[in-house]
């Protein structure tokens, strides 16, 4: 049971998450660069936050074409588990494995604070740790974070119950507040806050934990 | 859609005292050079980057100018 994080030139957070998921949680990482054509037996994939490709063109954009994304797409269609944090949901959304995209954040600022979200897990496998309603607090830090879709998306997404997590004071404009969004078979998840900030009382909360352990089942 | 660097240039502009401007976004301009063996095929070959890679149809439309070189 190993879980690999795609590391892209300019991803920054991929060593937080090895931190986190190997460091705080014990479970075994690898890290897979983006032009390598195997993912090496990994039971979970792992897209980090940072700045792939310089978020040249649109944030995510260029990413979906690395060799390594063909291969995380068959596994994600295959059932395996997906989490792409921040910049990896942005990445999943290009990808088409999402619904929406990320845009600028309603004030043009860029958020780096502590964020209270609610969970919904609906069908969403990586956050079935968590109860209907629960709050949790995991840490933002985006500039590119509001998500945003067409009103027929919204409703469908709405009924499906795919929007499972929500910022409580929706700080960057995103419909309904959305902060997370998981594919309609619940294996794949993306989100902007990032959970890999919230596995150890000594950074201020752990309630990401039961999120990264959801990886390996 | 939500275009705040729109909203927030169209808001600058009234500061500057020019008034009647109503609705401000700002998208992206790409320039290109591109091959093709005729005028259908290129504009064939630029439907498709653009569906595909230029921009995302969730939040953006597109509209392309195609001139051929001399």
């Amino acid at each position: 049971m190993t879980v690999g994080i795609v590391v892209f030139p300019g991803s920054n957070c991929d060593r937080d998450m090895a931190w986190a998921v190997q460091g705080c949680l014990g479970l075994p990482t690898r890290f897979l660069w983006h032009g390598d054509t195997e993912l090496n037996g990994v039971s979970a994939v792992v897209l980090p936050g940072g700045f792939s490709y310089g978020d040249y063109l649109r944030c995510g954009a260029l990413a979906r074409f690395a060799p390594l994304l063909r291969e995380v797409e068959a596994f994600a269609r295959g059932g395996g588990p997906v989490l792409g944090v921040c910049n990896g949901f942005q990445v999943l959304t290009e990808m088409g494995l999402l619904p929406g995209a990320l845009t600028r954040n309603r004030d043009l600022h860029f958020l780096c604070e502590p964020c209270d979200l609610d969970v919904e897990p609906g069908p969403c496998r990586l956050l079935a740790g968590y109860g209907s309603r629960e709050q949790v607090q995991f840490p933002i830090a985006h500039g590119e974070g509001c998500w945003q879709c067409d009103d027929g998306t919204f409703a469908a997404l709405e009924q499906t119950g795919q929007l499972v997590l929500r910022y409580r004071s929706n700080p960057n404009g995103s419909r309904g507040a959305v902060a997370g969004v998981c594919n309609a078979t619940g294996n794949v998840l993306g989100l902007m806050p990032h959970p890999e900030r919230a596995c150890d009382p000594l950074l201020g909360g752990a309630d990401g934990r039961r999120l990264l352990q959801a990886l390996v089942g | 859609m939500l275009d705040p660097a729109g909203e927030a240039t169209r808001a600058a502009a009234g500061r500057l005292g020019l008034a009647g401007l109503s609705r401000l976004r700002i998208g992206k301009a790409i320039d290109l050079e591109l091959e093709a063996d005729d005028r259908e095929s290129a504009e064939r070959t630029l439907a498709d980057l653009c569906d595909r890679l230029l921009a995302n149809p969730v939040t953006e439309t597109w509209t392309c100018e195609l001139e051929e070189a001399p």
